[in-house]
């Protein structure tokens, strides 16, 4: 056989080769010689000797933003169940312009590890007539328990786009649902009987992701050495992305600021 | 080697060749309906004819058509289907997807595929599951059952109208059914665009069918893509039929009844109905 035919086939059959093998990971994980633990500013710890922190921050940048205030004279039974005025929660603020609800989480440097869900449910409940929690995480695959405990009728309508779309009723006094997503997505859960109702539900392969309290922290715990892509989701002000390597028993701390349009 | 004989393009085509064939097989869908197996490679030719207009090529619902009609053409990729006898978020049966071909939907701009053979349609049915990677995922759950009909009485409407209060039917539907609740005006469907909710008033204008039992199946599965929910966790099938039954009072339109209980429906949810198509369907736009 010729030199140049042989090359030719070795790149024909190598293209196939490489077209169809999973991603490798890129990262060797070394055996730490010491058994340290690294710890975050906040002091969350890595459980596991060799596995790192990445914790944080998120901000919105600007003056604080005016919320509206949330009608519910539609429903007799909801606006009963509130004292005074509810206000909306698309964007929560602390101090320092600390913002809540946001996920944090890894999108990419994971490769093709699989990772179990957990066996205790994620919970998302109506309660007040508002999704509680408003932003969940769970995991794909894991259980999600849907609860009503209003003294009102409401349907839980999640519209993924990457998975099972299913709108579901729930009397008052009814029994928990059970649902589970297959695939990694966030996604918005709305109530058709209650317009002003909006949840969001993160889906993540992984368990490497956290909400944002009105203090604006998070702290992805136990994540093995490697190279990160860590996003910050938002649901009005978008998506922040970040790279972070880690190396083992590091503690890296990101900040992410938001800027809504119009300051700079 | 003999291979190594060849010259180099024959070689390099067997070598491609055994590499290609190596690769996972693409699943010409079938489906079957009745006695009825459609094949997708002959829905295909069909789908070209008649249907890529409106549900475009890639059946993604952007036919060329598209931009000028409301309610929107479907958008089969998705794998959301309205009309189904499954649990809502579930794929529909085959048969389902042969009866929306067949009954068209009233009051947009599907028409009624009647026109078509048998096999025709089933072949169009096996030529729309290949445009969701979800037929190939999941295999369609067992289709609900529709109870017999107990007798339409003074109580059941009654017990029907609680119902209709209790389970909040009229935050959308409004307090007589018409379609003009306090939350009619922000129904959207999965696609963003606006989606009224059904006006009882007509009674003849059921895009899934309008006998009792189709709403009796409505009410199970919900109608997914729409703010429609499925009630399969909260009505038993006792209470669901009274709401059905009070539902019927809300129609203006007496002159069309629907047939009474105990009389068996052609298009029931059982296959072996397929043969026979309500002819008064026919026509109908």
């Amino acid at each position: 056989m010729g030199t140049k035919s042989k090359y030719l086939h070795i790149i024909v059959v190598a293209a196939f080769g490489l077209s169809a093998a999973p991603d490798s990971s890129r990262r060797n994980i070394t055996a730490t010689k010491n058994s340290s633990v690294a710890k975050s500013a906040s002091g969350a710890q890595a459980d596991r000797p060799g596995e790192g922190v990445v914790s944080g921050t998120v901000r919105v940048a600007g003056p604080p933003v005016a919320t509206a205030r949330v009608d519910m004279a539609a429903d007799p039974a909801c606006f009963k169940m509130h004292s005074g005025p509810v206000m909306s929660e698309e964007v929560v603020t602390g101090a320092n312009g600390a913002l809540k609800n946001v996920i944090v989480y890894i999108s990419d440097g994971l490769g093709n590890r699989s990772f179990d869900a957990p066996k205790e449910a994620a919970v998302f409940e109506q309660k007040g007539c508002a999704y509680s929690p408003r932003v969940l995480g769970m995991q794909s695959r894991q259980t999600l328990q849907l609860i009503n405990n209003d003294p009102t009728s409401h349907n839980i309508h999640a519209l993924p786009h990457n998975n099972r779309e299913w709108n579901i009723f729930q009397p008052p006094g009814s029994s928990p649902t059970e649902e589970t997503f297959a695939r990694e997505e966030i996604i918005p859960v709305k109530c058709n009987v209650h317009p002003w109702m909006a949840g969001y539900i993160g889906v993540f392969k992984h368990p490497y992701f956290a909400i944002t309290g009105k203090d604006g922290t998070f702290d992805l715990k136990n994540v093995p050495p490697g190279d990160y892509t860590i996003e910050a989701w938002h649901e009005k002000y978008g998506v922040l992305t970040q790279r972070v390597t880690l190396e083992t028993d590091q503690t890296k701390t990101l900040e992410f600021v938001f800027k809504p349009q119009g300051v700079r | 080697m003999k291979l190594l004989r060849l010259r180099i393009v024959p070689r390099l085509v067997l070598v491609l060749g055994v590499l290609l064939s190596l690769r996972q097989p693409a699943h010409a869908q079938e489906s079957h309906i009745g006695g009825l197996t459609g094949d997708a490679r002959r829905g295909k030719q069909l789908y070209r004819r008649y249907c890529v207009g409106c549900h475009g090529p890639l059946g993604d619902g952007r036919g060329e058509n598209a931009p000028w009609i409301d309610p929107k053409p479907r958008n089969f990729v998705a794998g959301t289907f309205k009309c189904r006898s499954t649990p809502s978020g579930d794929l529909p049966s085959d048969e389902d997807l042969f009866k929306s071909v067949t009954r068209g939907f009233i009051n947009s701009n599907m028409p009624s595929w009647l026109t078509l053979t048998y096999q025709q349609r089933a072949d169009l049915v096996a030529y729309v599951k290949n445009f969701s990677p979800r037929f190939l995922e999941e295999k369609p759950p067992a289709s609900v059952q529709v109870p017999s009909e107990p007798a339409s009485n003074q109580q059941s409407i009654q017990r029907g109208n609680e119902l209709y209060q209790k389970m909040n039917c009229w935050s959308c539907h409004g307090k007589e059914g018409r379609g003009d609740g306090p939350s009619a005006q922000t129904l959207v469907d999965n696609r963003g665009y606006p989606v009224p909710p059904y006006d009882f008033g007509t009674g003849t204008r059921f895009k899934c069918g309008d006998s009792n039992q189709d709403l009796y199946r409505i009410l199970m599965t919900g109608l997914d893509g729409t703010p429609m929910p499925s009630f399969a966790n909260s009505l038993t099938s006792a209470q669901t039929w009274d709401l059905v039954h009070y539902l019927r009072t809300l129609q203006l339109n007496l002159k069309h009844k629907p047939p009474k209980a105990g009389e068996e429906r052609r298009d029931s949810s059982e296959s072996k109905a397929v043969g026979e198509e309500p002819e008064r369907r026919a026509n109908r736009f």
